[in-house]
């Protein structure tokens, strides 16, 4: 029970009047920038860094936590209202939540949204200051075979994401696949399809993919309709607020989309990404309503969002436990630790409890403070779309674009962002979805370099996937997982022919 | 929100250079530091550092820190060489890891081209294994390394960068072939600390800093330090000395562009000179526990060719750069 009085330790200290001005200071910078896409929360910690130098670690360190919080949070928002992931890992929630927003349905996808933030936030808080120590004996004993299998799982459930013609989605998730082989090969250090661009050793960007596609081609594919048909936006039908059946259709997925988020954010390669995908497939087969998904199912909104806020307070378990920055922000937070002489590490819980539980503690903070600051919020966001579309869209470009150079300022990356939005225009215009790209320019290089390592660890010998148990039990998943709806739809057709 | 941003930045630094101009009269330079990569790395911190001890120290009127990140500096050099000639406020930070970089991406722009100006800090690399790995003393590691270089297993940094020239130095001083050696690139240190702590390969190599925590918690034995034999300790054992002649060092240091006049060269390094020796940059070097290993002018013009010819033997030896 030392855990509990820690933790009691901990609010003490989290409630203090400056740590709770810092928490709040965080949770607001967090939020405007991840609105802002491309600037997310790791370079604003990376900016307030010198600033912070001369102020207590404790308050620093939890407005910084305040800061991650805050971003997971804000980067929905866009991608509800104007079809803008302002981070890859609310990429997810764009697909069915701005489905929602078009249909008038706003109001419930953003709270949805935040409520389901919060109530992950809380779960994965408790699971961060309770089974952190546990968790991360597990996390570390997964090898680069353990990870490869994971991609595995992701690749065939990531099939949700196809809408409904499976060789389109598969096009589009080639192309993902194809741009993920773009820069230095990191096995060997050579570079792959930069064709003498030196920006380009560095692969394309995801953030930049995904503001192209979704963003921009939205943009142009909306002045390219104009003339055809006017698409009447009402920013309000029925209530803003959540109605019975959509807290009903929400609570589960937000408690499965934690239980995804925590585990594999807390890997030391895991990541905010994967968790929502594996998430939003799940909710797909769950749903009592499979035929919404594509037009705007709630579930699809609720359940990508609370893993991708379960999975920040994963990645703190690494970190704090191990000093393993497992995610950029997490990378600025190390930075902001070691700037005052303290080395997150197993020796962190022992040396300096009162910080480390004073920044959990503060993580519950900051869950209800962006609830708080949120939900009021909800009617005024929605009322952006109330804007003319000439306007908004304009402005959307615009954001986009200042998003991505103040990101990476450089020509390149701009005329990157344009073609990535002229083949978001041209997919939209012939139906290809644009979600299985960004997902295979996220998974491509990250199962590729797995299994290279696993090889090369085994010495090539391939057998090393099926004899570590955990590669074995997630590889047999997604064979199951690929196989069990063909077998399924064989046996109907044997039944029916029997009849 | 960048401009405003900016805006801000240029606030707070006008208000420390009001304070530096009180304690000095003489400080006139408006530095620029250009850090060659994303912020939160080595080289912006060690940009934020400088920019904060010399308007601290009242050595610059004002220092604005840019980030050009991409390909391990290559396209901030280039941005240094082709735009900034002749510009005598301009620095860019710059390490070993670049000289590596360059050469494995076939940069057009090369470091000679630069104004060397002084080399600022330095990191040992340390080799550890799993606590619990077979293996206890820096020599039995080579030992096993000179029976089958393919067996032994390195997890470090990126393909090309020091950790994995620093792996193939040692294959090379324990009398394998350095071209044979397993090494397993990871992205950033902290995956492959993972990949050590599971005992998935036989031995991790980075810098020092990375391992430090999980030395001291036990988790991990440090085999030795790629220091010189004189600078070894009881707790920071030197590979030189454990009879492992393997001596590296991942030093950071600032370069300036091309065609500056004389008196500006010296202008800089003077700045720095005064940076090295304050009060302010001392206690920046302690609180992040960077080694100091100042050398400037052209001594380290010096030191930054030879390193450049021995890595360039190095990556051309394990296949990284064809000669």
């Amino acid at each position: 029970m030392d855990a509990f009085l820690a933790l009691a330790n901990g609010l003490t200290i989290a409630l203090e009047p400056m740590n709770l001005l810092f928490a709040l200071i965080g949770v607001l910078l967090g939020t405007a920038v991840g609105v802002l896409p491309g600037i997310g929360p790791a370079l604003t910690v990376a900016l307030l860094l010198p600033i912070t130098f001369q102020l207590d670690p404790g308050g620093s360190i939890i407005m910084f936590a305040g800061i991650y919080y805050g971003g997971m949070y804000g980067g929905s928002t866009t991608s509800i209202l104007i079809n803008t992931p302002g981070e890859s890992a609310s990429m997810v929630t764009a697909l069915e939540g701005n489905k929602m927003a078009k249909a008038g349905r706003g109001g419930p996808a953003l709270a949805t949204a935040a409520i389901g933030s919060f109530v992950a936030g809380t779960i994965a808080t408790i699971g961060l200051a309770f089974l952190a120590p546990y968790l991360v004996d597990i996390a570390i004993q997964f090898g680069p075979e353990d990870y490869f299998a994971l991609m595995c799982v992701a690749f065939v459930t990531v099939s949700a994401t196809f809408g409904d013609s499976p060789i389109r989605g598969l096009t589009s998730l080639f192309i993902g696949l194809m741009l993920g082989l773009v820069g230095i090969d990191l096995l060997t250090g050579q570079a792959r399809m930069t064709f003498g661009v030196p920006e380009l050793l560095d692969g394309v960007e995801v953030t930049t993919l995904a503001v192209g596609l979704f963003a921009i081609g939205e943009a142009l594919y909306v002045a390219s309709r104009r003339h055809i048909q006017q698409e009447t936006l009402e920013p309000v039908r029925g209530s803003l607020w959540m109605t019975k059946q959509d807290w009903g259709r929400s609570w589960k997925a937000w408690i499965r989309g934690a239980l995804f988020g925590f585990p594999i954010g807390a890997l030391p390669a895991g990541g905010a990404e994967i968790p929502t995908f594996l998430s939003y497939s799940t909710e797909r087969r769950l749903s009592k309503h499979p035929e919404e998904f594509g037009t705007g199912a709630i579930e699809g909104v609720a359940g990508p969002e609370a893993a991708n806020n379960a999975a920040a307070a994963g990645t703190l378990v690494p970190l704090l436990t191990l000093g393993l920055p497992t995610s950029a922000t997490a990378a600025m937070m190390l930075a902001g630790f070691q700037q005052y002489g303290l080395n997150p590490g197993p020796l962190l819980f022992a040396e300096r409890p009162d910080l480390v539980w004073g920044l959990i503690a503060s993580l519950f903070i900051a869950n209800g403070m962006l609830l708080v600051l949120n939900l009021p919020l909800v009617g005024l966001w929605v009322r952006l779309l109330a804007i003319p579309q000439p306007w908004l869209y304009a402005g959307i470009l615009v954001f986009a674009t200042i998003g991505t150079i103040a990101a990476n300022p450089s020509p390149v990356e701009l005329m990157m962002l344009t073609a990535f939005g002229v083949l978001g225009f041209i997919m939209r215009r012939f139906d290809y979805p644009i979600a299985p790209v960004v997902v295979g320019l996220i998974l491509g290089p990250i199962a590729e370099s797995q299994l290279r390592r696993a090889l090369s660890i085994s010495l090539g010998d391939p057998m090393v996937l099926l004899q570590s148990p955990i590669s074995a039990t997630l590889l047999a998943i997604a064979l199951i997982a690929l196989v069990a709806p063909f077998v399924l739809k064989g046996l109907g057709r044997f039944r029916a022919t029997e009849d | 929100m960048s401009q405003y941003r900016k805006g801000l930045w240029r606030s707070a630094l006008a208000a420390a250079a009001v304070v530096g101009f009180v304690t000095t009269a003489a400080a006139q330079m408006e530095l620029k530091i250009m850090a060659p990569a994303a912020p939160g790395g080595g080289w912006d911190q060690t940009a934020r550092s400088m920019q904060q001890a010399l308007t601290q120290a009242g050595i610059a009127k004002s220092v604005q820190v840019t980030n050009v990140p991409g390909a391990g500096g290559s396209i901030g050099i280039a941005q240094l060489v082709n735009n900034a000639k002749g510009d005598g406020n301009q620095l860019m930070v710059m390490g070993y890891v670049m000289v590596g970089a360059l050469l494995t991406n076939n940069s057009p722009v090369t470091l000679d081209q630069t104004t060397p100006i002084a080399r600022l800090t330095a990191e040992y690399e340390a080799i550890v294994v799993p606590a619990n790995s077979p293996i206890k003393t820096a020599k039995e590691l080579a030992e096993a390394v000179k029976a089958d270089p393919a067996k032994v297993t390195w997890a470090g940094g990126s393909a090309g960068g020091v950790d994995h020239i620093a792996a193939a130095l040692f294959a090379k001083a324990a009398g394998a072939d350095p071209t044979k050696i397993n090494y397993i690139p990871f992205s950033g240190g902290g995956e492959a600390l993972a990949a050590i702590l599971g005992g998935k390969v036989t031995a991790g190599i980075s810098g020092y800093g990375e391992f430090e925590s999980q030395i001291k918690a036990g988790k991990l034995r440090l085999l030795g330090l790629t220091s010189p034999a004189d600078k070894a300790t009881p707790d920071k054992p030197s590979l030189t000395a454990e009879g492992v002649n393997l001596e590296i060092a991942n030093w950071r240091a600032v370069v300036a562009p091309p065609g500056l006049t004389d008196e500006e060269k010296k202008a800089l390094t003077d700045a720095m000179d005064r940076m090295a020796k304050s009060n302010e940059w001392q206690s920046i070097l302690k609180a992040k526990g960077w080694e100091d290993s100042y050398v400037s002018g052209d001594a380290f013009a010096k030191i930054l060719e030879q390193e450049q010819a021995r890595t360039k033997e190095v990556l051309t030896s394990v296949g990284l750069v064809k000669s």
